[in-house]
């Protein structure tokens, strides 16, 4: 098993330091460089050549990438990801007050979106090619053709306008747990985040299940007597959920996308809201900064599914593999 | 009629054992590897044969959700690039709406505007043709570059393997690994002003990834087969090998392929557009269409949001049908030739 986490750990590596290259050459893309985006279209060839050797945007490529990796490696619990000329703040910093927000957003949608997707796969699986079985895989494939910007706006006016039940967004004051003084104004939001992934859990699930289901222990376990309850619960199931870990490793990023979304939809006040708002307003090293966090936060999310899927499956653990 | 429920780009749909073809050959093989007993030699220079076609396109037809998919496909082609002609309306010039004295600003449905118009007066019929242009012609556009792009990546890599291969495909896991959105958004920021034939570029560039892997891991089971290796015998040389036999028989992956990844960049184009960042005005698209309704959300003018948010669904909904036909068609090919 060892070898196999060692294997995953470098891989791992090898994609953070591919992603912070290309987040550097993102930045060197810029038109008219740093200089314009920063002091603006109108800024002399006198004010930019000062602006860059003030920044030491004069030296040659690989200095400056040298110096940019070195700030972000040292020191690790503050890495110096540039500097938000629209809030006039390390990029850092603003990340950080908006980082927990967006991962108690994230968190709380997929580990609801598992607590439904979980059983309705299985649902399916017992109840296959009845009615309720079709019923629910046409809800799931409607919930995965209607894109998140949609679907919230939708829930917006129907549970916010039309029937005045919840919020539309959460209340947004400096502090970062400010949104959990109203919880209700969280339900839309995660009911949003939820029908992107619930859709493709449960049908994972139920693929997963049935695949179990054909196994030769299963018929050892049937032909000895057990009842289906206990073939489904005692022996398909634990199986059946290794392959979802796996599944909620490769469903990170998109989650993270739809994170994105869903906080522009409902003004929520995290990062994916930040990164945009951060375009909207040409801050460069805001929108490159998030980006580059977004993406270690999500191979980190992937290697912690894959280790876990290594504890979990004893053919790992135990095997050569 | 085909199972509706599969929608297999996403990596959650692959799996399921009642789409995967029972495998007819007396060993056991990968559904991947899998060639009938009877097969007649497969591989051979790509020639159309009309038998094979006919087949596809009748297994096609009886797939009663592909031909409304394609159905679906054809309406909103004929509504957006022909319909402007038949239902004539100003979407370009503003200041010639606000002198109009008969123009309304966000009208409800009406004689003369049977959609109602938007904040700037436009009417949205006809700017749901207009815009319509923008999201199927990035949609189309962005999808075969992604493809072209991601099938000669994957090719080359595929093919000629080693150091070169751990290479090429550590830069698709890099890309791979950034939250597609995150990359867009970064993309479009750095370039700044945005047009449509950036927004092509930079949705093609987060979605030649998947293809690339596809059409590598065709090649590595591909490039073994016997054939390949009659033709290496006999002198081929190696871009006749790839191009004339290799790709030609990934050729069903890349159409399944293609047929998704228009519904896919159609929709990132919304998202793009959702957020704030689709083509500048007066140009549109369905989802800056959708995102100025949705502002005024509050104010109840639903022509401003259902529209443009059903024009989307309809028409990434109807590809998702058409791919899974296809998926099937092509399948059915492999086995019954």
């Amino acid at each position: 098993m060892y070898g196999f986490l060692l294997r995953r750990l470098f891989q791992a590596l090898i994609v953070i330091v591919g992603v912070i290259l290309i987040v550097f050459i993102l930045s060197q893309l810029i038109p008219g460089g740093e200089c314009k985006a920063v002091l603006g279209p109108k800024a002399t060839l006198t004010n930019c050549v000062h602006f860059n050797k003030l920044n030491g945007f004069n030296q040659p490529l690989l200095q400056q990438f040298g110096s940019y990796l070195k700030g972000l490696i040292w020191p690790f619990w503050n890495p110096n990801l540039g500097y938000s000329y629209k809030f006039n703040e390390g990029v850092t910093q603003v990340i950080s007050q908006r980082l927990p927000k967006t991962l108690v957003l994230v968190g709380t949608s997929t580990a609801i979106s598992l607590l439904i997707a979980i059983p309705l796969g299985i649902l399916q699986v017992v109840r296959r090619n009845h009615p309720s079985d079709y019923a629910l895989t046409g809800l799931s494939f409607v919930l995965y053709a209607m894109p998140p910007f949609l679907l919230g706006t939708l829930l917006i006016i129907w549970f916010s306008f039309d029937l005045g039940w919840l919020p539309v967004s959460p209340p947004s004051q400096a502090s970062a747990w400010a949104v959990f003084t109203d919880p209700r104004a969280f339900i839309l939001p995660v009911v949003t985040l939820c029908a992107i992934t619930v859709a493709s859990f449960s049908r994972y699930m139920r693929s997963s299940m049935m695949d179990t289901l054909a196994e030769d222990y299963i018929r050892t376990a049937r032909a000895k007597g057990a009842s289906q309850r206990r073939v489904l619960y005692g022996h398909a199931l634990r199986n059946a959920l290794i392959p979802i870990l796996t599944l909620i490793g490769l469903s990170i990023p998109a989650i993270v996308s739809g994170a994105v979304i869903t906080e522009t939809v409902f003004n929520y006040p995290g990062m994916g809201q930040l990164t945009v708002y951060a375009a909207g307003n040409s801050d460069i090293p805001l929108v490159l900064g998030t980006t580059l966090v977004a993406t270690v936060a999500t191979v980190i999310g992937s290697l912690v599914a894959d280790i876990l899927y290594a504890v979990a499956d004893p053919r790992i653990r135990f095997g050569s593999l | 009629m085909s199972d509706i429920s599969g929608v297999h780009e996403d990596p959650a749909f692959g799996t399921d054992p009642q789409q995967t073809p029972v495998a007819l050959g007396f060993e056991a093989v990968t559904p991947n590897e899998m060639v009938p007993p009877e097969a007649p030699a497969e591989g051979g220079e790509a020639t159309s044969s009309g038998g094979i076609g006919i087949q596809i396109l009748r297994v096609f037809v009886e797939n009663k959700l592909a031909v409304a998919g394609a159905i679906v496909v054809v309406f909103m082609v004929l509504f957006c690039f022909v319909g402007p002609f038949l239902y004539h309306t100003d979407q370009a010039n503003q200041q010639a709406l606000l002198q109009n004295p008969n123009s309304v600003i966000n009208g409800g449905p009406a004689a003369g505007r049977p959609l109602g118009t938007d904040g700037t007066g436009f009417d949205i019929l006809g700017r749901l043709m207009y815009g319509g242009q923008t999201s199927l012609i990035v949609g189309f556009a962005s999808a075969a570059v992604a493809t072209i792009v991601g099938v000669a990546y994957g090719a080359l890599s595929g093919f000629f393997g080693g150091w070169l291969d751990s290479v090429l495909m550590r830069i698709v896991d890099v890309l791979l690994s950034i939250p597609v959105i995150f990359l867009l958004i970064a993309l479009v920021t750095v370039f700044e002003h945005v047009t449509a034939s950036l927004l092509i570029g930079v949705i093609a560039f987060v979605s030649w990834l998947i293809p690339a892997r596809l059409i590598r891991g065709e090649t590595l089971s591909l490039r073994t087969r016997e054939y390949v290796q009659a033709v290496r015998v006999v002198g081929g040389s190696r871009r006749r090998i790839v191009g004339r036999h290799i790709i030609p028989n990934a050729v069903g992956t890349i159409v399944v392929f293609a047929t998704f990844q228009v519904a896919d960049s159609i929709l990132l184009l919304a998202a793009l557009g959702y957020l704030g960042f689709g083509v500048p005005a007066p140009l549109t698209d369905w989802g800056t269409m959708l995102s100025n309704g949705a502002d005024a959300a509050g104010n109840g003018w639903w022509w401003q949001i259902y529209p443009a948010g059903i024009c989307i669904v309809l028409v990434v909904v109807a590809f998702n049908f058409i791919g899974d036909a296809l998926r099937d068609a092509l399948e059915v090919r492999l086995q019954r030739r």
